[in-house]
């Protein structure tokens, strides 16, 4: 979710002053196309042969010694050693704190009970605490969203929803600030941290949870582990980042007075990095809710399995029922924190329209009509389930899929002719060029395009890669999934350039676009596939589309913010000497841009593969279909657990290739360092 | 000069691989600067620098950018870790202490103000004057009301409860300055304080250095660009050139007698009638002269004494220590004028 940029080193060294770098460059381009012509040829010639292919049901001795170890897991859980005296007590730890929660917000832990705190006193202490740490508004947004869900009949699942990702962040805070503070400090800790978090970046939200679920069990316990684990890098680098970017006039200031490293964190550093760090809490809730949601293929409670129960049971209405909820829920915790972020800048208090001592009063006032909230909650019916009579779920839910239903025969002619020309016109041809070139001719395509793009260090990683992807005996499917993001990408960046290029180019519509990029973002995966699966029914199509709505909000910023970063005096330069706008944009926007767009093109990536993966609940196939069916059927396990693996060595595989696109090839020049720092 | 307060010797920095190795090395020591960063990729800062500084002294570093001014003062409290050298402070060497000899120095011998007032944004004027003093461990009441003793002497009462970015480019330097005149250290040190302000709010604030140096008597050491500040506020002034010593002197010397070419440049625009003395100009006593002529101190600024020559109809004498050393004229004083009109 951390959209910051992460420091690449230029990946090709060696570059001789004399040859003028336009040389290198062809040959890069040269290497690249002679990639593409043997691609093609081999295809033409040799279509259909070893192209590995592994049919859904049918498993490789890999998948089934990985079940076997499963099966192991399952029965020595109890006496080995490791479990008994690691994992398990871990787990139980966990558990408690998720329990406590839920208990407090949703239902005992058997789920027949009341919660400790009804509805009501549920909703009046969370827009307390909302008014506490941000500001009225987000008080009475906090008090409007919880009783909507009420309304739709999801105040339950919403507590829990809510109860785990509390949990989650609670723990989150626990293990990202004290690492993000000493990553902050320490560049040997940050040295050793840094690549951790970017490879925990690039693992799509799905593959946790097998292992995960393998080690701790199904249920709130692994749902937690896993969001945190998706969680904690935001907040490990945004902590680290508010640490380390003191402006260095003012930490050379405090220096000068004799400050030990223990006084200027305390005085100096954490101060002035406290905006920075509730906003990395602020990424990290988001981060949280969405693995929450996810984490109902692991059977955590909530919001999550509404919408998965109703994926698979292509019930539209439920879904947008569920999902309505989810996106309230995130409008709330996105709100809540960015209200509590703007109130940590240094020198908000001054700008208060109300007095400090008054604004006491008025949280004391409402913390006691609070607490008689609370206490209604705990001892009237009434406030402690919502009432039934108010529930207008169902309403909702028939309306929402009549809506569907009707929107699918009516506007069928468009949205299946749509769905289908792309699909019958650049997918599967993409696709049956992916999955039916022979495996050895496209590793030796993609190798000699790794050693273009980046040398014989990329080559290598690529090799590994690839080779891994081959033993994990799912090749075909790894390539189906691979057209999918690589088809869903361009679309990305086609969309990232037309409306970076807009909004960096102009402030009207940066000022229109970016809420609406910004809501976009903090949406969960999830909740993207629901109104697609309306439109376009359970196909491979709708997942592309989801992923490519989920991805286009990351491609547009960065695509935007490079375009705007370029200086204005050379924007005037460009104008002065008379150029039209489109050669503006094409002559000096998008070249001085190339940096931004690698980076969206990289961060799209990342970010549709995740979704693509995701898709396999509505009909995606591919490596997603096998995680998805390994969750489900137990002899399936070791082939989902393998197709989880095969997902993260794509990533990685994905990630390096595009920064190496990006990194610049080296101009070597002796530099003048400044004398002074 | 008696036992001067800051003493340096033979300091250098270099900054790049392996500079460490440079100061030693009597060959590559001896390099000029482009030549040493082209052999071995090195930059030296600062090189071979000396000088002492008088308790008490108004002592001024000048130097355009890139001459190595701001790491030279950095150094003297390894604000910037020095290559090699000595900085002798009461006797001992800045260099040789350990961390917590070097932290009680900054916290309570030399406090510096910095180019970009470096302040704390989350604090008050009053937090960010009391800083120094709350490092050091002073009780609440203690640094507030010390604090608020400062602040009035920087001219800043009234504004204890604003934040830095409510207050203008030279009401935030009065707080640099106060936070570093609260601890009440011997020497303050200056790195182009006044360079980020518009001229007359600079004009204000070189007013306020000198009347502060007038009540309180802290030696001080200044470093700017500009000659003309150096030339009112400094006592001496020491002008470097690539990380070198090139003149050191006072604002007299330099302008009466460069060093080199470079220093001439340096000095040509400036009045120079109004920095020179009369010793720079005395003839021999002429043997016109009456011997009741009006007698002047060699230590006259040459425009002041521009009144007495003119209204003299004979040649003014000059004296030092009591001694007559020669006579000034008409054509004496004009010739100074001259030659300044005729460098502008």
């Amino acid at each position: 979710m951390s959209t910051l940029v992460r420091d690449r080193a230029p990946v090709q060294t060696s570059a001789n002053t004399l040859r003028p770098p336009r040389k290198r460059l062809s040959r890069r381009v040269l290497l690249l196309g002679a990639a593409g012509v043997l691609w093609l040829l081999g295809f033409l010639f040799l279509h259909g042969t070893s192209t590995l292919t592994l049919p859904a049901s049918e498993l490789t001795d890999l998948h089934r010694s990985l079940n076997q170890f499963n099966a192991w897991v399952a029965s020595n859980r109890a006496d080995n050693p490791v479990f008994q005296y690691v994992f398990t007590p871990f787990r139980s730890a966990v558990d408690s704190v998720a329990n406590l929660f839920t208990g407090t917000f949703a239902a005992s832990s058997t789920g027949l009970r009341l919660p400790e705190i009804g509805w009501l006193g549920t909703v009046g202490l969370l827009s307390w605490i909302a008014f506490a740490v941000g500001n009225a508004r987000v008080g009475l947004l906090t008090a409007a969203a919880f009783t909507f869900f009420g309304l739709q009949g999801l105040f339950t699942e919403a507590a829990y929803t809510f109860a785990l990702v509390l949990t989650a962040v609670l723990f989150s805070l626990l293990i990202g600030i004290p690492l993000g503070v000493l990553s902050g400090i320490s560049g040997r800790v940050s040295q050793v941290i840094t690549p951790v978090l970017d490879f925990m970046q690039i693992l799509p939200t799905f593959v946790y949870l097998a292992p995960l679920a393998l080690i701790f069990l199904i249920g709130p316990a692994s749902a937690v582990i896993a969001t945190v684990i998706y969680a904690v890098p935001p907040l490990i680098r945004l902590t680290a980042h508010g640490i380390r970017n003191i402006p260095e006039n003012t930490r050379e200031a405090s220096d000068s007075l004799g400050t030990t490293g223990l006084q200027r964190l305390l005085t100096l550093q954490l101060p002035l990095a406290r905006r920075t760090i509730v906003m990395g809490v602020n990424q990290s809730t988001m981060a949280a809710l969405s693995m929450v949601t996810i984490a109902a293929l692991i059977a955590a409670p909530g919001l999550g399995q509404v919408v998965v129960r109703a994926l698979q049971s292509l019930d539209v209405g439920t879904a947008v029922n569920a999902g309505l909820s989810i996106v309230l829920l995130a409008i709330v915790l996105d709100r809540v924190t960015t209200a509590a972020s703007r109130r940590a800048e240094p020198g908000a208090a001054r700008k208060r329209r109300i007095s400090r001592r008054s604004r006491y009063i008025l949280l004391a006032v409402s913390l006691v009509v609070v607490l008689v909230m609370v206490q209604l909650s705990r001892t009237m019916l009434w406030a402690a389930a919502f009432p039934k009579n108010l529930n207008f779920g169902p309403d909702i839910v028939s309306g929402v899929g009549a809506a569907s239903e009707w929107l699918q025969t009516n506007l069928s002619l468009f949205t299946v002719s749509f769905r289908e020309a792309l699909t019958n016109g650049i997918l599967n041809p993409f696709q049956s060029l992916l999955t039916e070139t022979p495996f050895y001719l496209l590793v030796a395509v993609v190798l000699v395009a790794a050693y273009a793009l980046g040398g014989w260090k990329l080559a290598l990683v690529t090799a590994s890669c690839l080779a891994a992807i081959i033993y994990l005996g799912l090749w075909s499917d790894a390539m189906v999934t691979l057209a999918s993001t690589l088809v869903a990408t361009a679309v990305v960046m086609v969309l990232g350039i037309i409306f970076g290029v807009a909004m960096g180019r102009s402030n009207k519509v940066d000022q229109i676009m970016r809420p609406m990029l910004d809501a976009g973002q903090t949406m969960p995966a999830f909740v993207y596939l629901v109104p697609f699966l309306g439109l376009f029914g359970a196909t491979r199509f709708t997942a592309i589309v989801a992923g490519i709505i989920y991805a286009a909000p990351v491609a547009i910023k960065i695509t935007a913010d490079g375009i705007a970063a370029i200086s204005p005096t050379v924007m005037e330069a460009a104008v002065s000497s008379g150029s039209t706008p489109w050669q503006v944009i094409t002559k000096v926007q998008l070249p001085m841009a190339r940096k931004s767009l690698a980076l969206a093109a990289n961060q799209g990536l990342i970010y549709v593969l995740a979704m693509v993966v995701v898709g396999a609940l509505v009909g995606a196939g591919g490596l997603g279909y096998d995680v998805v069916a390994g969750f489900v059927q137990s002899s399936l396990f070791g082939k989902g657990l393998a197709a989880g693996l095969a997902i993260v060595f794509l990533g990685i595989l994905l990630d390096r290739m595009t920064q190496a696109a990006a990194a610049d090839p080296v101009r070597k020049i002796r530099s003048a360092k400044s004398s002074a720092h | 000069m008696s036992s001067p307060d800051i003493s340096v010797r033979n300091l250098w920095k270099v900054f790049g691989p392996g500079g460490e190795k440079i100061p030693k090395n009597p060959e590559l020591s001896s390099l000029a600067s482009a030549e040493l960063l082209e052999r071995t990729g090195c930059n030296a800062a600062v090189r071979d620098m000396n000088f002492d500084v008088a308790k008490g002294e108004v002592f001024v570093v000048m130097g355009l950018s890139g001459s190595g001014k701001s790491t030279l003062i950095r150094c003297l409290t390894r604000l910037i870790e020095p290559t090699s050298g000595s900085v002798l402070v009461d006797g001992k060497d800045v260099l040789d202490a350990g961390t917590t000899e070097l932290r009680e120095l900054r916290r309570r011998k030399m406090s510096m103000v910095f180019q970009h007032f470096g302040l704390l944004p989350h604090r008050t004027v009053l937090d960010n004057v009391s800083y120094g003093l709350q490092i050091r461990g002073a009780s609440k009441n203690e640094r507030y009301a010390k604090s608020r003793e400062i602040i009035e002497l920087v001219g800043l009462k009234g504004y204890e409860q604003h934040f830095p970015d409510q207050l203008s480019g030279g009401m935030q330097q009065r707080v640099g300055l106060g936070r570093a005149l609260a601890g009440d250290p011997d020497t303050i040190l200056f790195d182009e304080p006044f360079s980020a302000l518009d001229p007359l709010i600079r004009r204000d604030m070189q007013a306020e250095v000198i009347r502060l140096h007038k009540e309180m008597g802290k030696t001080m050491v200044f470093v700017t660009h500009d000659l003309s500040e150096a030339l009112k506020l400094g006592d001496r002034i020491l002008i470097m050139r690539n990380g070198e010593t090139v003149q050191c002197g006072t604002g007299d010397d330099l302008v009466g007698s460069p060093a080199d070419k470079y220093i001439a440049d340096f000095v040509s625009e400036v009045p120079r009638a109004d920095v020179l003395t009369l010793k720079w100009i005395t003839d021999p006593v002429g043997s016109g002269t009456p011997g009741d002529a009006p007698v002047l101190s060699a230590g006259t600024i040459i425009r002041d004494a521009i009144p007495t020559v003119m209204n003299s109809s004979c040649p003014v004498l000059v004296e030092d220590s009591g001694k007559i050393t020669g006579q000034i004229d008409r054509d004496s004083i004009l010739s100074v004028i001259r030659s300044t009109e005729v460098a502008a």
